[in-house]
C-alpha cells in the first residue's frame, strides 16, 4: 500500500506540469463537457491535431458555478476561453469586463437572429418536458397546470435549466406568469437542487416528466435504443438555451483562443456535439445530423430573452415563483 | 466537561489545533467577507430561509434523540448473535453520500416506493413523502444512528460496579443510574445533530417539496453561485455561526457532570427490561435504516456493469483521501481532546455549522494567490474533511478522555508521569474504542464528500463522488447507481476496519 500512496501523493503535488515549448490553451467549462461522455476528449483530439498546441479544459461545476468560479479569480486568471455559460449567465458575465471580442463571423444554424461581440455559441436546445411514451401529455403549460400531471423541476437559485424554466414561464406568460406558478404549485412533486437530480427522480418513477431538453430522448434513442422516452411539445411555444463561449481578455494566447473559437464553429468541433452533449450544433454541418434526431419534436415557436432582459427580469420572477409555490 | 485536579495532559498540540479549525472556519468566511462588495443586506425571503432551517433543525434533533434512547437502551440490555454487526451497519445511513441516501429513501418511501406500493396492495391511498415531514424523516435517518452509537456508548461507560450495587440494593437502574447518564450525554448529542440540520441542503430541497423548504445553505448557495454577492453569503454563514453558538450555549447548560467515582473498565450483562419490548424496538429501527440502504444495493448492482473503467482510479484516489483524512482528524481530535475546556467544547463544534461552501470559496481565494487550486485539490479536500469530522470525533472521544482524566490523574501524578508517557500508556490504550470509531466516522464522511472537491478539482484529481455525479450528468443513471453501490461498499468498509480496529477484546 505504501508505495501506492506515496506515488500518488508525488503525483497530486506535480500533476500537470505543462511542457515549456507547446503554448498552452486552457479552457474553463462545465464538468459534463469534459467528462468522458462529454464532448471534451473528442474535442480535444479534433483541436490539437491542428493547432501545434496543448489543450486543457478546467471542469468547474456547472454553468452558474463557471461564471463565479471566473469571478471569484478574476484577471489574473489561467483560462484563455470559458465555455459553456448560457444566454442566462452572459449579462453578468459581459458586466465583469472580463471577456474580449471574439471577432469570428459564422453562419449560425439557430432558430433567432444572433448578434454578439464577445460570446459565440457552439450549441443550443429547448428545454421541454420529457415524459413516458404512451402517457398523458399535456400541450402546454396552461394544461399541465390545469391536469394532475407530476413533474419534478429544479430549483432556479442553483441550477441552470431551473433558471431556463423561470424565463419560460416569463417569456411566455409576462405578467401572468405568478398566476400559472400558483396553478402549476400542485403538480410539482418536487424542486431538485441540479438536473441530474430531478431526472434521476423521473427515471425512478417518482414523478410522469422532468424538466429537460427537447434532445433527451434522442440520448435513450441513440445510446440506449429505448424509444419510451418523448418530449412534450407546448403551445406556447419553448424556451432555448443557447450555450457560448467567449475570450477571456486577459489570455496570454489570444490567437490561440482566437483560433479555437473558429475551430468551434466549425465542422469538426460540430458534429461531435450532438451525441456526446445531447444538443444541436450550432451550425449546419456536412453530415447533417444523426440519425434518430429527426424524430425529435420541432417546437413552432421557440422563446428566448435577450442577456440583459434575462438578467433585469430574474429577481422579480424569482420571488414571483417563490411566493405562488410557497402558498 | 469535567473537572481537573491536576493538570497533567499535553496542551500545546491542542493549542495549534485550534488555530487550524478556527482558520478553517471564521478565516474562511473572513476571506470571503474580505472580498465582498457590501450591497444589499438581508431580505425577507433569507429570514424566511433562517426560521425554516431552525424550525427542521429543531424538530429533526429531537426526533433523533428521542427515538435513540429506546434503541440504545434496547442494544446496551441484550446480547444476540450478530449484535456486534448490527451496531456497526445501523451507522451507515451516516456514512452515505447525501444523494445516494435520499435516492435509497425514496426508493422506500417515494411515490413509486416499496411502502406506496404495499399501501396500494393493500387499497389505502398514498402517503407523500414530500414536505416537513420528508425533511424531517430523512434527517431522522441520517442522524437517528449516530446518536445511537453516542447513547450506546454512554450506556456502556457506566462502570460495571454500579449496576452490580444496584441491582444488590434493588436500587431503581433508570433513575440512579441511566437519567444521569443520559442527562450527560443527550444535550451533545441534541447539539450536534441540530447543527448537522442546520446545515442541510440538498435533503432539505428535493424532499421539502420546492422554496418553503429553503434552508441558509442553499441561500449562501445562490449567493456564491448565481448571485456572486459574497457580502451576503458572508452575512448568512456569520448567521449560522450565531446560531451554533447560541445552540451550544444552550446544552451545556443542560449538560450534567457526572460526580460518580471510578469503576473497572468493564461493562455488565443486564437483567432488566422487558426481552419482547427491546426485541421489537431493535427490529423496528433495523428495518428502517437498512431497508433503504439494501434499495441502494438492489439498484446499484445492475449499474456494476456498466462501470468505465477509470472510477476504480477514482475510488483508489478517495480512499487515500479518506485515510490521510482520518489520519489527520485522530490527531486533532486526540490534540483537543487532551487539551479540554469550554473553548475546545466550541471550537469542536464549529466546523458543523460553517457552511462547506463559504469554506471551500474562502479556502480558495486564499490559495488562489499563490497556487493553482487544482493542484491541491486532494490535499485540501483531506484536510478540510479532517475538519468537518472533528465534531464527531470529539464527540466520541472527549468525554472518555475526561473520565479517565478524572479517575486515572491523581495516580498518573503520583507516579510523575510526563504528559507523553501518560498519553500513550494510559489514554490511548483505553480510548481504543472512541478513537476507531473516530477514525472510522472521518474515513468514510471524507469518502462522500463532494463539497470542496467540487470547487477545486481539475479532471486528474476526479475523486469516486464526483465521478458519480458527473455520470449521473451525462444520463448514465444506472451506472451511477453502480459507482453509488461502490462508493457504499467503500465507506462502510473503512468504517468497520476503523471501528474493529478499536473494538479488539472490547464488549461493545
Amino acid at each position: 500500500m505504501k508505495p501506492i500512496i506515496l506515488t500518488t501523493v508525488a503525483g497530486l503535488c506535480m500533476a500537470t506540469v505543462a511542457t515549456a515549448e507547446t503554448p498552452v490553451l486552457t479552457i474553463l467549462t462545465y464538468d459534463s463537457f469534459t467528462s468522458d461522455w462529454g464532448p471534451g476528449p473528442a474535442v480535444e483530439a479534433a483541436f490539437e491535431e491542428t493547432c501545434a498546441c496543448d489543450l486543457q479544459f478546467v471542469g468547474a461545476g456547472d454553468g452558474a458555478a463557471l461564471l463565479a468560479r471566473l469571478q471569484l479569480e478574476g484577471p489574473r486568471t489561467d483560462a484563455d476561453v470559458v465555455l459553456g455559460l448560457d444566454t442566462n449567465l452572459t449579462a453578468a458575465a459581459r458586466a465583469t469586463g472580463l471577456f474580449a471580442p471574439h471577432g469570428v463571423t459564422a453562419d449560425l444554424a439557430l432558430p433567432i437572429a444572433w448578434d454578439d461581440a464577445e460570446f459565440l455559441p457552439f450549441d443550443w436546445g429547448y428545454f421541454a418536458f420529457v415524459g413516458n411514451a404512451g402517457a398523458d401529455a399535456p400541450t402546454s403549460l396552461r394544461t399541465l397546470a390545469d391536469s394532475d400531471i407530476k413533474v419534478v423541476i429544479q430549483d432556479p437559485r442553483s441550477s441552470t435549466p431551473g433558471l431556463g424554466l423561470l424565463m419560460w414561464v416569463k417569456a411566455a406568460y409576462g405578467d401572468d406568469a405568478g398566476q400559472i406558478w400558483a396553478d402549476l404549485a400542485d403538480n410539482i412533486v418536487t424542486v431538485t437542487p441540479g438536473w441530474s437530480e430531478a431526472y434521476g427522480l423521473f427515471l425512478d418513477g417518482e414523478a410522469d416528466a422532468a424538466l429537460s431538453y427537447t434532445t433527451s430522448p434522442a440520448y435513450h434513442l441513440i445510446a440506449e435504443e429505448d424509444e419510451s422516452k418523448v418530449a412534450w411539445a407546448f403551445d406556447e411555444g419553448h424556451y432555448m438555451q443557447v450555450e457560448v463561449a467567449g475570450k477571456v481578455a486577459s489570455t496570454d494566447v489570444p490567437e490561440l483562443a482566437d483560433q479555437f473559437l473558429a475551430f468551434m464553429v466549425g465542422d469538426a468541433f460540430q458534429t461531435i456535439i450532438p451525441t456526446t452533449n445531447w444538443m444541436y450544433p450550432a451550425t449546419t454541418t456536412a453530415d447533417g445530423l444523426p440519425d434518430g434526431f429527426d424524430t425529435l419534436i420541432t417546437p413552432a415557436k421557440a422563446l428566448l430573452m435577450s442577456p440583459e432582459d434575462a438578467l433585469a427580469a430574474r429577481p422579480a420572477a424569482l420571488d414571483e415563483w417563490r411566493n405562488a409555490l410557497s402558498q | 466537561m469535567a473537572q481537573r485536579a491536576v493538570a497533567i495532559n499535553p496542551t500545546k498540540p491542542g493549542g495549534i489545533a485550534v488555530g487550524l479549525v478556527l482558520a478553517l472556519t471564521l478565516g474562511t468566511l473572513g476571506a470571503v467577507a474580505w472580498r465582498a462588495d457590501w450591497g444589499r443586506g438581508l431580505g425577507p425571503a433569507d429570514w424566511a430561509a433562517v426560521r425554516f432551517t431552525v424550525t427542521q433543525a429543531l424538530v429533526s434533533a429531537g426526533l433523533s434523540c428521542l427515538l435513540a434512547i429506546p434503541v440504545a437502551r434496547a442494544l446496551a440490555r441484550r446480547r444476540f448473535w450478530g449484535r456486534s454487526v448490527l451496531v456497526t451497519l445501523l451507522g451507515a445511513p451516516f456514512l452515505l453520500p447525501v444523494i445516494v441516501a435520499v435516492l435509497g429513501l425514496l426508493a422506500v418511501f417515494g411515490r413509486n416506493g416499496i411502502l406506496n406500493d404495499a399501501l396500494g396492495a393493500l387499497g389505502l391511498p398514498d402517503v407523500s413523502i414530500y414536505g416537513f415531514h420528508g425533511v424531517v424523516l430523512a434527517h431522522v435517518f441520517f442522524n437517528l444512528p449516530l446518536v445511537t452509537r453516542l447513547i450506546l456508548q454512554g450506556w456502556l461507560s457506566i462502570p460495571a460496579e454500579r449496576f452490580r450495587l444496584a441491582a444488590s440494593l434493588d436500587a431503581p437502574v433508570g433513575r440512579l443510574l441511566e437519567r444521569p447518564m443520559l442527562r450527560a450525554v443527550l444535550p451533545p448529542a441534541f447539539l450536534i445533530v441540530f447543527l448537522i440540520c442546520l446545515t442541510s441542503f440538498a435533503v432539505a430541497l428535493t424532499l421539502g417539496g420546492g422554496p418553503r423548504a429553503t434552508t441558509v445553505e442553499l441561500a449562501i448557495y445562490q449567493a456564491l453561485r448565481f448571485d456572486f454577492d459574497l457580502g451576503r453569503a458572508a452575512m448568512l454563514a456569520l448567521i449560522q455561526f450565531g446560531l451554533c453558538l447560541i445552540a451550544a450555549a444552550l446544552a451545556w447548560r443542560m449538560t450534567a457532570v457526572d460526580g460518580f467515582g471510578a469503576g473497572l473498565d468493564r461493562s455488565v450483562d443486564r437483567w432488566d427490561g422487558s426481552r419482547w419490548a427491546d426485541g421489537v424496538i431493535i427490529a423496528l429501527a433495523a428495518a428502517f435504516l437498512l431497508v433503504p440502504l439494501v434499495m441502494v444495493i438492489v439498484r446499484g448492482v445492475p449499474g456494476l456493469f456498466e462501470l468505465p473503467s477509470d472510477i476504480w482510479r477514482a475510488a483508489l484516489r478517495s480512499v487515500i483521501v479518506a485515510i490521510i483524512s482520518a489520519a489527520l482528524c485522530i490527531g486533532l481530535t486526540l490534540a483537543l481532546a487532551l487539551r479540554g475546556g469550554r473553548t475546545v467544547g466550541l471550537v469542536g463544534v464549529l466546523p458543523l455549522a460553517a457552511s462547506s461552501l463559504v469554506v471551500g470559496t474562502g479556502l480558495f481565494l486564499l490559495v488562489y494567490p499563490f497556487a493553482n487550486p487544482a493542484k491541491l485539490a486532494l490535499v485540501v479536500t483531506a484536510l478540510v474533511n479532517a475538519v468537518l469530522a472533528l465534531p464527531f470525533a470529539l464527540r466520541s472521544v472527549a468525554p472518555t478522555v475526561d473520565k479517565i482524566t478524572s479517575d486515572y490523574a491523581r495516580l498518573g501524578a503520583i507516579l510523575d508521569m510526563s504528559p507523553w508517557v501518560w498519553t500513550i500508556r494510559v489514554i490511548v490504550p483505553r480510548l481504543r474504542r472512541p478513537l476507531g470509531f473516530a477514525a472510522g466516522l472521518a474515513a468514510a464522511l471524507s469518502m462522500g464528500d463532494l463539497g470542496v472537491i467540487a470547487l477545486f478539482a481539475g479532471d486528474a484529481q476526479e475523486t469516486l463522488p464526483l465521478a458519480m455525479y458527473r455520470l449521473m450528468g451525462a444520463y448514465r443513471m444506472d451506472a451511477a447507481a453502480g459507482a453509488a453501490l461502490v462508493l457504499l461498499v467503500l465507506s462502510f468498509a473503512l468504517f468497520w476496519i476503523c471501528d474493529q480496529g478499536g473494538r479488539i477484546d472490547a464488549d461493545l
